[in-house]
């Protein structure tokens, strides 16, 4: 009970902290300067950055068109109240981060099509298409090159309290009001299973979709939730000043939460903030210096390169490794290999048994998986070449054939990861030849891949989660009040797969740090963690050692129970062993097909593999 | 609307404008699409170009001299930077390549900003640029004339170097796939050495010739790298006919939609590039393999 809530308490400690810096930091800045202005100024910053970080920090989408919701926040609220369209503050900042948030929206549809380079050149183009919006089409309504002077601040009445947010304390209180909210919520977005996801989409894009999630979805989602942020920090420039500026717009101010960002620490959340206060700080205090004043710009420069040369994690980053060191951190390890310890062999087997039974004892069960004819050729070649095979529940089935004969094409279009050119794939009698990879595995259509695809800055405990939430979430959800944590079936599942996968002992390690069977055999439990009723393995014993080999071959025997499965596997001792039926591919085509002991014994599949030289 | 005259001029910019643009975006893309490495910095080394043309020309009244000295030290500012940046982070995501050329151009602005200051600075004509050319419909001054006669000869020989030599070989191997022209053991490595550097010295030779076209001031890179972006979105990457005719494109966009109205010339020419992202999001000449 008081470990429970001592962990509780944890969960709320740096929101605690952030208080006590929020109500101690502008007296330390009003006593170098003279008022909280930089502080405020730092802050809004901050809440600009927190979008940011959890859009690159956390997902890996590095954007430099942020100033574009920048911008569009601050002038729309500058202009509503500027205009005398409304004369209520609160609902203009809300007017402003909702036209920010749909601007992202279109924004966000056609950057997000792209990845990486080109991600960065088009929301660089955008932001830059908003800033020339603004400077001359849009002149009549944002003044320009002027921007909007006179923008208000907000106040609260309530009865006979009245209260002005004007002037320079009570602007520091109202921005960081916004910014606690908002690293209050971001923490929340962070912890929970939509954080998890993202986390997941930076490391392995590929795999998240093929585990159930739909990346474009949570990819736009995140993206459109930093516009909203980027929103809410214009909009208060503009209160703070009195004044929007143009240049919100501008490239620099992209840019320059970039390097903030990188500065202070990407993925830290109050990384942008830290970097921030070192940018405008250092600007300041440079600035004294004659020598060395007009250089400031220069010299952030050289820190940049440095910081993005050695230090990935930024100042943060490398505090929170500095403190980690000073006092390590009790693993969890002892608490949550005691809770998969106390789950006992038979609850095991129910929690890991196919979401969707098979009908074990039926004399002639349904179909499972069925191929029509499938087709796929690249170029001239004809990878895959009309292949049919139909696969009863509870069937165990292998496909072998030479080098190149078309298996793991074949079982990449099973698993929707490609587009067929012709036929037809049937899953429990419904055609899913038009799913996408993610749809496949929420019907229960799961696959272990031939080299290795984990999330590899992950635990193998967080790796599972992914995998069972995908399930059970479904394929989008906006889950971002509950903890990633807290789905009870979601944390059995995990803990059930780790005893049976032997990977108690690293439960709790980073992955990258694995030795490689473990690895594999985390991989094989990706694809359990789904309870597929269809299970596909591509080379699952590829690269082990004999012994290695033995205990996994074990592992697809009892954990397969009760499941469909396809095997491509190169071992033929293995395939003769486990498989009930074989398809042999060659070029292809269906070579062959039947029980193993006619498989052994066909001529034509001898011919295929010794290349005529056979007796 | 505007008169014939006026429409050719304004044309005849595009070339002169778009020309310049294919020069510079072809070398952003050659490195783009050989290293695989998305150079932030190209805007700055442009401008690096355009400022030795002014202090060549402070010194000394040959064009040519400038030329020579520009591409010499965008070559040589290429080599170093390629060895002590750029190759340590071949093997980074494509996130952080684009942060350290990031930094790096931010840092060659600064340095120019604090030794020649922040005015603009004017470069003089060379005496054989000075004058008009008469086109029967309309005038046009003598240099920009010449400017794309330049361009076409450099981009030519641009060709040649990457079509029609072994060098350029090696580069359009390794567009396609350089892990497989470092297996086949060709030191791909060294090619990449060249590519960045012919790429910044083409990025330098852009920056001498438009120099005494527009005021030199240091952050004159940025509004060309971003355009340089837009080219290479809409001609495909790292594709070099896709370069020449994606600025060529891009600079008439801009020129003639001047002419109707100039407060939406920028603008225009993203909203190509967004019809472009929809219907064809390869680009005109790209290939789908990487990126």
């Amino acid at each position: 009970m008081s470990a429970f809530d001592g962990r509780r308490l944890a969960r709320w400690l740096p929101e605690f902290a952030m208080v006590a810096v929020l109500i101690v930091l502008p007296f330390a800045f009003a006593a170098w300067l003279g008022s909280p202005d930089l502080c405020t100024r730092i802050l809004i910053w901050g809440i600009f950055g927190l979008g940011f970080d959890l859009l690159f920090g956390r997902t890996g989408l590095l954007s430099f068109g942020q100033a574009a919701f920048y911008g569009t926040g601050g002038f729309v609220t500058a202009y509503l109240l500027t205009s005398g369209t409304l004369d209520n503050v609160w609902l203009a900042m809300a007017a402003g981060i909702l036209a920010a948030t749909a601007f992202s929206v279109a924004v966000g549809f056609l950057a997000l099509r792209r990845v990486g380079i080109y991600f960065a050149m088009i929301t660089l183009a955008f932001g830059e298409l908003s800033y020339f919006l603004e400077n001359s089409p849009l002149a009549d309504w944002t003044g320009g090159e002027n921007g909007l002077p006179g923008v208000p601040a907000p106040t609260i009445a309530l009865g006979g309290f009245h209260y002005s947010f004007a002037g320079s304390w009570p602007s520091y209180q109202l921005v960081a009001g916004f910014f606690f909210l908002g690293f209050v919520f971001a923490r929340c977005v962070l912890l929970s299973p939509v954080g998890a996801v993202l986390t997941a989409i930076q490391q392995n894009p590929e795999r998240t979709a093929a585990l159930g999630h739909d990346v474009g979805a949570y990819k736009l989602a995140v993206f459109v939730l930093a516009a909203a942020f980027a929103g809410c920090g214009g909009a208060l420039l503009g209160i703070f000043q009195s004044y929007m500026p143009p240049d919100a717009f501008a490239l620099d101010t992209s840019g320059q939460l970039v390097i903030q960002t990188v500065i202070g620490g990407a993925g830290t959340l109050i990384g942008p903030a830290v970097g921030a206060a070192i940018w405008l700080s250092l600007r300041d205090l440079l600035q004294q210096v004659p020598a060395v004043g007009d250089l400031w710009k220069f010299i952030l420069g050289f820190v940049f390169v440095v910081l993005v040369t050695f230090l990935p994690n930024g100042v943060v980053g490398a505090i929170m490794r500095w403190l980690s060191q000073l006092w390590p951190r009790h693993t969890p390890a002892v608490v949550a290999g005691a809770a998969s310890h106390g789950v006992d062999a038979a609850r095991r087997e129910k929690l890991l048994a196919p979401l969707r039974p098979g009908v074990a004892a039926a004399i002639s069960p349904p179909l499972a998986l069925e191929a029509r004819d499938v087709r796929k050729a690249y170029g001239g070649i004809r990878a895959v070449d009309g292949v049919s095979l139909a696969l009863r529940e509870g069937a165990f089935h292998a496909i072998i054939g030479p080098n190149g004969a078309g298996k793991s094409t074949f079982l990449r279009l099973l698993k929707r990861e490609e587009t067929v050119d012709a036929g037809q794939i049937l899953l429990h009698g419904a055609d899913i030849t038009a799913a996408d990879v993610t749809a496949a595995y929420q019907y229960g259509l799961s696959k272990s891949y031939q080299i290795n695809q984990l999330f590899p800055r992950m635990t193998v405990r967080q790796n599972l989660r992914i995998g069972a939430l995908g399930r059970q979430r479904g394929r989008w959800r906006l889950d971002v009040f509950r903890a990633a944590e807290s789905f009870p079936e979601v944390e059995a599942v995990a803990a059930a797969l780790i005893a049976e996968l032997d990977l108690t002992a690293c439960a709790d390690l980073v992955v990258d740090t694995l030795p490689y069977g473990e690895k594999r055999r985390l991989e094989l439990g990706l694809a359990l963690a789904s309870r597929p009723s269809v299970l596909l393995l591509d080379e699952p014993l590829a690269g082990l050692s004999p012994a290695e080999r033995e205990s996994v071959k074990q592992l697809i025997r009892k954990l397969g129970k009760g499941r469909t499965i396809v095997l491509v596997e190169h071992d033929m001792d293995a395939v003769f062993e486990l498989a009930e039926r074989i398809t042999v591919l060659h070029e292809g085509r269906v070579l062959a097909e039947g029980a193993p002991k006619e498989i052994s014994g066909d001529p034509q599949v001898k011919q295929a593999y010794l290349g005529g030289m056979a007796p | 609307m505007p008169t014939l005259a006026q429409f050719l001029s304004q044309a005849f910019n595009g070339i002169a404008l778009g020309s310049l643009l294919s020069l510079i975006a072809s070398g952003l893309s050659i490195i783009l699409g050989t290293l695989g490495v998305l150079n932030f910095a190209h805007g700055a080394m442009f401008m690096l170009g355009a400022y030795a043309a002014f202090v060549v020309l402070n010194h000394s009244d040959s064009f040519a001299l400038a030329l020579a000295l520009g591409a010499l030290l965008l070559f040589v500012f290429g080599w170093v930077t390629e060895r002590g940046l750029i190759r340590f982070y071949y093997r980074r995501p494509k996130e952080d390549q684009i942060l350290v050329t990031f930094g790096l151009g931010i840092m060659m602005v600064e340095a120019v900003h604090y030794i020649f200051g922040g005015l603009s600075q004017r470069v003089p004509l060379p005496s054989w640029g000075e004058g008009i050319v008469n086109f029967g419909y309309f005038i046009y001054p003598l240099y920009r004339v010449e400017a794309i006669g330049i361009v076409a000869a450099l981009l030519l020989a641009f060709y040649v170097v990457l079509y029609r030599t072994r060098i350029g070989l090696v580069v359009r191997a390794g567009i396609e796939d350089p892990l497989m022209v470092e297996l086949l053991g060709t030191p791909v490595r060294r090619a990449f050495l060249i590519v960045f550097c012919i790429g910044s010295m083409a990025a330098g030779i852009a920056g001498v010739i438009y120099a005494p076209l527009a005021a030199v001031i240091p952050n004159m890179g940025e509004q060309f790298l971003v355009q340089c972006f837009v080219v290479v979105v809409i001609g495909g990457l790292g594709s070099f006919p896709g370069a020449v005719v994606g600025g060529l494109v891009v600079g008439e966009i801009l020129s003639l939609t001047t002419l109707f109205n100039p407060a939406y010339a920028q603008a225009a020419i993203y909203a190509v590039m967004t019809l472009v992202l929809i219907v064809r999001p390869r680009g005109l000449f790209g290939t789908m393999g990487r990126a």
